[in-house]
C-alpha cells in the first residue's frame, strides 16, 4: 500500500497577468517529472471507484499504472479504448463532478488529477508517437451509415462506425469540423490543432467529412435514406441561442454568446483585420449567465483588451454551473462576478448601441424543480451597470431545422429529440441521435458517450440486415 | 472548393457567377440564399441565388462590390475556386396564385426577383415588374425581367433612362389605379424598401421584403440577423429573409447594418494598400 500523498501536483499555467491578453493555452500541461508524481498519488484501489465517475468507463487505475510504468503506449492505449477524444476531454472535463469527484483521495480535499493525467498521456501520444497508430478498419460491411454533425457525438459515433467497417459520410454545416470544440470553446482552454488533429484521426479511419452541408437544406434525413444510407445519427447539438425577451435585446453590442464565440474562435477575430471578420467591443463588457459559456466569454472578452468585464449571474456563486477551474482561472484574470444579480432591461443611445443595463437585485428562495434555490428579485431594488457590450449566456436549445424537416422525430417541449437512453435509438426507424440535441447543453464526454453507444446499436442493427 | 465556371461583369460594380455547387443547385428555390467565403482569412458573407441548373448543378449569384469580400470576389475569374458555399439558406419565397402581384426590384436586386416573378409567373400570376436605379448605366437583365412579367416600368432617379424618379412613385399610382393588386414584393436596398412599405401601408395590399441584416454563418445559431417582426424578434437567416413590409422594425435593421462601419472601413483601407489601389479607382 504506497503512503497518502495528499500534495495534488499544481498544473504550470501562463501568468494571469499575461494571459489575459492573449489567446494561448492557459494551462501548459505536466512535464514528465510531474506526471509521474501525480500518477504516484493514486493508489490502485482494488474497487476502482473512479471508473463509474467517468461517463465512458475509462480504466482510469489502469492507464494512470501504464504511465508510473513509463509504458506510455499502453497508456495511450487504455484511453482511447474507451474515449476517442482524450486530449479534449483531459482539458474540458468537468472532472471535479465526474471521475475526480469520487476518487477516494477526493474526500480527503486532493483527488488525483486524472483529467491532467489523461491530457499529458494523449498530447504524448499526438506529440511523440508516430501517428500511424490509428487502427485498421475491419473488412467493409458494404453498410452506409450517414452521421449529422461534427462536434463530439458525430466524431465518436463516426469513428465507431468506421472502425466496425461501415462506410461513413459525416455532414457538418459550418467550414470546419468539430462542433462546439472549434465555434464556442476558445483557444486559449482547447487549441483549435488538438480538435484538428482528433478529426484528421476520424477521417484517416475512412470516415468521409462533407463541410458546407446543411441536412434539412440539401438533403432531408428521409432522403439520405432513401439514397443509400442505411442508418442515420443525428448529431447537431443544440446550437439555436436562448435570449431574454426583453427591452433593448436587440440594440448594437447586444451579443449572444454564440454569435461573440463563433466571431472570435471560428472566424479569429482576434486576428482581425488579418481574418476578415471583424468584432466589435467596448470598454466595459457585462456577461449575463454563470456556465461555461459565460466564463469563455468573458475571458474572451478581457483579452479583446476590455477593461472591465463582469459576470452577471442571478444565483449565488455555489450555484454556477461552470467549471471550477475555469471560474478560479475567470477570477485570476480580473473578471468581477455580480451574483444574485438579474438584468431588466438594456437601455441604448441615439445610435442605438447599448449603454448600460438595469438590473434588480435577487434573492434566493426555497429550492426549485433543479434542487438549487430559485432566484426572486427584491422589490425596488433596481440599479444601473453603465455597460457598452453585453453577452447573453443563458444556454442554447436544439436548432429546429432538423425536426422540422424530418417525418416521425419526437421532440419534447424544450425542443430536444427523444432517444433511448442506452441504445440512442429515436422512435423514428434507421434514424439515432445521442448528444445535445437529445440531452440539451450537457458536457463534450456525455455527448462522445451518447455517440459511442450509437455506434454499437448501429452496428447491431445493421448486422441483422442482409 | 466551389469553382466559377462563368464570370460576367454586368455592370460596372455588379458581377454574375455561376458556380458549380450541386448539391445546392439539387434543393434550390425562389428567395433563398447562399453563405460564401472566398478563403481561409475571409469573411462569410449571404448572396441571394439568382438562378440555378439542375443538369448542370450550377448556382448563379450577382454581387455588388461595396466592401473587402465583394471586391475579391469581383477579382475571381472563370476557372478559379470559392472556398466555402453553403446553402441554400433562408425560407423560400412564398409562391401560389394570389392574382396580381407586383415586383418591385431597387437596384441589383433585378437578380434577386428574377426567380421570384418567373415562379410567379408559372403560377399562373400576372406579375407587374418595376425595375429602379439610380441611372442608366446601372441598369442589366431589363429584356431578362420582361420576359416573365406581364408589363416591365423602369425608372431611373436622375431620368437619363425611361422614366424620372423614384419605383414608389410608380408603385403609388398603380394601387390608384383600377387595377385591383393583390400582393407586392419589393426587394433592393433597406431605405428603398421602407418607403415600398409605406406608399402601400395605405392601400392594405399585403408586401413581402427580403431583409438582409449582417449575418454570420446563416443557419440559425448566432442571432447576429436578428430583426425585429411585430415587435417580436425573428432570426432572418432562418425565419425569413422575407417578411412582412408593414411588421419590420426600420430603425432597428439601418442601425444593426451599421454596426460595424468603422472595422469595414479599416479592412477595406487594408485591403487596398495590400492591392496597391486607391480609394479612386474604386
Ligand atoms: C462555450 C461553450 C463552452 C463549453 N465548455 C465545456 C467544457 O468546458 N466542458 C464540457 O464538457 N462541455 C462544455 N461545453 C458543452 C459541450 O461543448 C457540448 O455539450 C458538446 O459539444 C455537445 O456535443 P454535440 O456533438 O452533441 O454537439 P455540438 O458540439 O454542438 O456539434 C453539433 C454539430 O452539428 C452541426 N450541425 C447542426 N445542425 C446541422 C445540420 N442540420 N446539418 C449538418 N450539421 C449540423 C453543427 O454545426 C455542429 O458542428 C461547452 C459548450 C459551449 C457552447
Ligand atoms: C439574405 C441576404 C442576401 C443578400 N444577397 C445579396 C446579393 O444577391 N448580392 C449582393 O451584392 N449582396 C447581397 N447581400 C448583401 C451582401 O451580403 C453584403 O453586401 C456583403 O456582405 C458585403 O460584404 P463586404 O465585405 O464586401 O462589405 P463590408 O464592407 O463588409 O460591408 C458593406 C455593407 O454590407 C453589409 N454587410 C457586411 N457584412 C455582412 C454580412 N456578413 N452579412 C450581411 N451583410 C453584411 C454591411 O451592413 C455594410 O453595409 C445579401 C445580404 C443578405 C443578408
Ligand atoms: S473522460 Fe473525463 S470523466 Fe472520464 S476519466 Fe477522462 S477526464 Fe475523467
Ligand atoms: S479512486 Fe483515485 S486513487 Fe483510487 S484508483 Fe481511482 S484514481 Fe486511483
Ligand atoms: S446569421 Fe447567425 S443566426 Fe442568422
Amino acid at each position: 500500500m504506497p503512503k497518502l500523498n495528499l500534495k495534488r501536483e499544481p498544473m504550470p499555467k501562463q501568468e494571469p497577468k499575461v494571459r489575459r491578453r492573449n489567446f494561448n493555452e492557459v494551462a501548459l500541461g505536466y512535464d514528465f517529472k510531474q506526471a509521474q508524481a501525480e500518477a504516484n498519488r493514486c493508489l490502485q484501489c482494488p474497487k476502482r471507484p473512479c471508473i463509474k465517475g467517468c461517463p465512458v468507463g475509462i480504466n482510469i487505475p489502469g492507464f494512470i499504472k501504464a504511465l508510473t510504468e513509463g509504458n506510455m503506449l499502453e497508456a495511450a492505449r487504455i484511453l482511447k479504448d474507451k474515449n476517442s477524444l482524450p486530449a479534449i476531454c483531459g482539458r474540458v472535463c468537468p472532472q471535479e463532478t465526474q471521475c475526480e469527484a469520487v476518487c477516494v483521495l477526493a474526500k480527503p480535499g486532493a483527488p488525483v488529477a486524472i483529467g491532467r493525467l489523461e491530457r499529458y498521456v494523449a498530447d504524448w501520444q499526438r506529440e511523440k508517437a508516430n501517428s500511424s497508430s490509428a487502427p485498421t478498419p475491419l473488412a467493409p460491411t458494404g453498410k452506409r451509415v450517414a452521421v449529422v454533425g461534427s462536434g463530439p457525438a458525430g466524431l465518436a459515433a463516426a469513428a465507431d462506425l468506421a472502425k466496425m467497417g461501415h462506410k461513413v459520410t459525416l455532414f457538418e454545416a459550418l467550414h470546419v469540423g468539430g462542433g462546439v470544440l472549434v465555434y464556442g470553446i476558445p483557444e486559449f482552454r482547447l487549441p483549435k490543432d488538438i480538435v484538428q488533429a482528433e478529426i484528421d484521426y476520424v477521417t484517416s479511419l475512412g470516415v468521409e467529412l462533407q463541410l458546407d452541408s446543411v441536412i434539412g437544406k440539401i438533403d432531408t434525413v428521409d432522403e439520405l435514406l432513401t439514397n443509400g444510407y442505411n442508418a442515420v445519427f443525428l448529431g447537431t447539438g443544440a446550437g439555436l441561442p436562448v435570449l431574454l425577451n426583453i427591452p433593448g435585446e436587440n440594440l448594437g453590442g447586444v451579443y449572444s454568446a454564440n454569435e461573440f464565440l463563433t466571431r472570435v474562435n471560428l472566424m479569429k477575430a482576434y486576428l482581425f483585420p488579418e481574418y476578415d471578420t471583424p468584432l466589435r467591443l467596448g470598454k466595459r463588457v457585462a456577461v449575463i449567465g454563470g456556465g461555461n459559456v459565460a466564463m469563455d466569454s468573458a475571458r474572451c472578452a478581457i483579452r479583446f483588451g476590455a477593461q472591465e468585464v463582469y459576470v452577471v449571474y442571478r444565483r449565488s456563486k455555489e450555484e454556477m454551473p461552470a467549471r471550477q477551474e475555469e471560474v478560479e482561472n475567470a477570477e485570476e484574470e480580473g473578471i468581477q462576478f455580480k451574483f444574485l444579480t438579474s438584468p431588466k432591461q438594456f437601455l441604448g443611445n441615439a445610435q442605438n448601441w447599448v449603454i448600460g443595463m438595469e438590473c434588480y437585485e435577487m434573492e434566493l428562495g426555497e429550492p426549485d424543480e433543479s434542487g438549487r434555490r430559485r432566484p426572486i428579485v427584491k422589490p425596488r431594488s433596481e440599479f444601473i451597470l453603465d455597460v457598452d457590450v453585453v453577452i447573453i449566456a443563458l444556454g442554447t436549445t436544439p436548432n429546429p431545422l432538423i425536426a422540422a424537416t424530418t417525418k416521425g422525430l419526437e421532440t419534447t417541449r424544450w425542443g430536444t429529440v427523444t432517444a433511448n437512453e442506452t441504445t440512442g435509438k429515436t422512435v423514428k426507424p434507421k434514424v439515432w441521435a445521442g448528444g445535445d440535441i437529445v440531452t440539451g447543453t450537457a458536457t463534450v464526454i456525455s455527448a462522445m458517450g451518447a455517440g459511442k453507444r450509437a455506434a454499437a446499436s448501429i452496428d447491431t442493427y445493421l448486422k441483422g440486415l442482409h | 472548393m466551389y469553382k466559377i465556371l462563368f464570370k460576367q461583369d454586368l455592370v460596372p460594380n455588379v458581377h454574375l457567377f455561376k458556380i458549380e455547387a450541386p448539391k445546392v443547385a439539387k434543393k434550390a428555390q425562389a428567395g433563398q440564399f447562399v453563405v460564401i467565403r472566398v478563403d481561409e482569412k475571409g469573411e462569410r458573407i449571404p448572396l441571394t441565388i439568382a438562378d440555378w441548373k439542375q443538369e448542370e448543378g450550377s448556382i448563379t449569384i450577382v454581387f455588388m462590390e461595396v466592401g473587402t469580400t465583394t471586391h475579391r470576389l469581383a477579382l475571381l475569374q472563370a476557372g478559379d475556386s470559392l472556398l466555402n458555399f453553403v446553402g441554400p439558406l433562408g425560407l423560400p419565397t412564398h409562391i401560389e396564385h394570389f392574382g396580381t402581384v407586383v415586383c418591385v426590384a431597387g437596384g441589383f436586386a433585378v437578380a434577386t426577383i428574377m426567380p421570384i416573378a418567373r415562379a410567379l409567373k408559372e403560377k399562373g400570376n400576372k406579375v407587374i415588374a418595376m425595375l429602379g436605379a439610380r441611372n442608366k448605366d446601372l441598369i442589366f437583365w431589363e429584356d431578362q425581367l420582361r420576359s416573365v412579367s406581364d408589363q416591365l416600368i423602369v425608372t431611373t432617379n436622375d431620368g437619363s433612362y425611361a422614366r424620372k424618379g423614384l419605383v414608389t412613385e410608380p408603385l403609388k399610382e398603380l394601387l390608384e389605379s383600377d387595377e385591383r393588386i393583390d400582393r407586392v414584393i419589393a426587394i433592393g436596398p433597406s431605405l428603398m424598401m421602407k418607403f415600398c412599405a409605406k406608399t402601400t401601408e395605405p392601400f392594405g395590399v399585403k408586401t413581402i421584403v427580403s431583409l438582409n441584416p449582417i449575418m454570420v454563418e446563416g443557419t440559425g445559431m448566432c442571432g447576429c440577423c436578428r430583426v425585429s417582426i411585430g415587435g417580436v424578434t425573428k432570426f432572418a437567416c432562418m425565419d425569413g429573409p422575407e417578411f412582412d413590409g408593414y411588421q419590420v422594425d426600420w430603425d432597428l435593421l439601418l442601425a444593426r447594418q451599421r454596426i460595424y462601419l468603422e472595422e469595414e472601413k479599416i479592412s477595406f483601407e487594408q485591403w487596398q494598400s495590400q492591392h496597391g489601389i486607391s480609394l479612386d479607382d474604386v
